[in-house]
């Protein structure tokens, strides 16, 4: 499409689980709003499959999950069917929060493109974001 | 990753696919030419959806307002269209998008389908992308599409064209004065909402507003319609009944007084002058490096004047889209 304007990227941030801190997640979002993306937020205590459904009717380029309940491994799958289900192609799923290593290796196997554990700085995220979307090019 | 073909997009949105009506309306916002004739094609497919807009300063409780008057609607059947747009950042380009966080509830509701849009720009408080989604929306089947804007002034109001029914929030506790008011977009009201009517001072708010309307401050042309003013609380999830209600009516009086059809005509001509606003300037930030440098050099150097300047834009334009 050779004559498209460039849009800003679209990602969506969510946080799932009952921990009622967004402190963080705003801080990002602020972070990637300056870096000129749109930044879609839906609120606290989602559940996996509203945030997946609400990232497919949004058409986002990058969803991002926090979470520090440590309830990855099950959350993550839970996201990753209702995208399947609902045959939404070319969203980027990254994970952040806490986590040990082999759950990291076991959720990138699983589709999970990205893992950002806590305290990544804002322009680390930012050039994951942007890397991840420059790879998988137009949709 | 290979990229959808505008024609499977197409047949998922007359579908009522939520991946195609999303990647539909992305594709209208990067507005090439590409999604032309697939937006085309969507655009006379259908047109009957009741659009109604939303508006007010932020903070007045419009996503959460729309949150529930969604799910009143529901109660009917009739599948709704959220499309909600927050301004973008002038300093980086980029948008927080919020509206969501009030619309949780709605998600994962088939019947139910929410976009956010960042203004990108867009004068007049739409995205360039919200009347496409709009169509696409209609198109896919949804019988009401509420559009949700910020609205503070006159000249943020475009949403008045782009809706059937357009709905002004005001709130109390923000401010000694009715914001609407303020900002003179009182009389782009069908319906008066004040929100947030489970405070106390909400009583203040609705009887200066009804003074306002009862002088005749904020009264529009004559019609067979006059605009109410519906007091709810969404915490309390008061008036929403009343405020589907009076949305339901405003179409079925416009219908039978004729002025449905004039507005109609108002919203397309409003589309006519947009669109071609927006093909002008995307024309001219394609050439802007290039062909267009001699004009403005000229210009600059006084050697044509605006005016001429201008016309000359139109035409080289005019000659390259007519290709
Ligand atoms: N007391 C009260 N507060 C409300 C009501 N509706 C919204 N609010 C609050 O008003 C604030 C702004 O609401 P929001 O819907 O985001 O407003 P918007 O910016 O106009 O979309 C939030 O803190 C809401 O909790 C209501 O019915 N009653
Ligand atoms: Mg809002």
């Amino acid at each position: 499409m050779a004559d498209s304007k460039k849009t800003p990227i679209r990602v969506m941030m969510a946080k799932i689980g009952l921990d009622g801190h967004d402190r963080g997640v705003k801080v990002v979002a602020r972070a990637l709003r300056d870096a000129g993306m749109d930044v879609i937020y839906t609120g606290l205590h989602r559940t996996p499959e509203e945030v997946a459904l609400a990232a497919v009717q949004e058409d986002v380029d990058v969803l991002g999950i926090s979470l520090l309940s440590g309830a990855h491994m099950t959350i993550f799958p839970k996201v990753l069917r209702v995208l399947k289900e609902q045959d939404a192609k070319g969203i980027i799923l990254l994970g952040g929060g806490v986590m040990p290593d082999e759950d990291v290796t076991e959720l990138k196997a699983m589709g999970v493109q990205g893992v950002l554990l806590q305290d990544t700085p804002p322009n680390a995220i930012i050039e994951t974001i942007e890397t991840l979307v420059a790879e998988r090019g137009a949709r | 990753m290979s990229v959808v073909a505008s024609k499977d997009l197409v047949k998922g949105v007359f579908e009522g696919r939520i991946w195609a009506i999303a990647r539909m309306i992305t594709r209208a916002e990067a507005s090439d030419r590409a999604s032309e004739d697939a937006l085309a094609e969507i655009y006379k497919s259908s047109r009957n959806a009741h659009v109604v807009g939303i508006t007010g300063v932020p903070g007045s409780g419009k996503s959460t307002l729309v949150a529930e008057l969604c799910k009143t609607i529901r109660k009917s059947g009739r599948k709704v269209g959220i499309i909600a747009v927050d301004p973008t950042s002038p300093f980086s380009g980029g948008a927080i998008l919020g509206d969501r966080i009030r619309m949780g509830e709605l998600v994962g509701d088939e019947g139910v389908f929410i976009r956010s849009m960042a203004t990108r720009g867009a004068l007049g408080g739409l995205s360039r992308a919200t009347l496409p989604a709009i169509d696409i929306l209609d198109a896919a089947g949804f019988d009401i599409v509420i559009i949700e804007t910020v609205g503070v002034g006159q000249d943020e109001v475009d949403v008045v064209r782009a809706a059937h029914t357009t709905v002004v929030v005001s709130a109390p506790g923000l401010g000694d004065d009715i914001q609407a008011i303020k900002a003179g977009i009182l009389e782009i009201a069908d319906i008066h909402v004040v929100s947030k009517c489970d405070r106390s001072d909400a009583n203040k708010t609705i009887s200066e507003l009804k003074n306002m309307l009862a002088i005749g401050l904020g009264l529009s042309a004559p019609s067979a319609w006059t605009p109410s003013v519906i007091a709810t609380s969404a915490a309390k999830k008061e008036g929403i009944d009343t405020l589907a209600e009076a949305i339901d009516s405003h179409v079925k009086v416009l219908k039978e007084s004729g002025e449905w059809q004039s507005r109609r005509l108002t919203m397309a001509e409003m589309r006519l002058l947009k669109t071609a606003e927006d093909i002008l300037r995307d024309e001219f930030e394609r050439h802007r490096a290039g062909k267009i440098q001699a004009l403005v050099k000229k210009l600059a150097n006084a050697e044509i004047a605006p005016q001429g300047a201008a016309r000359k834009l139109l035409e080289d334009v005019w000659k390259e889209i007519s290709l």
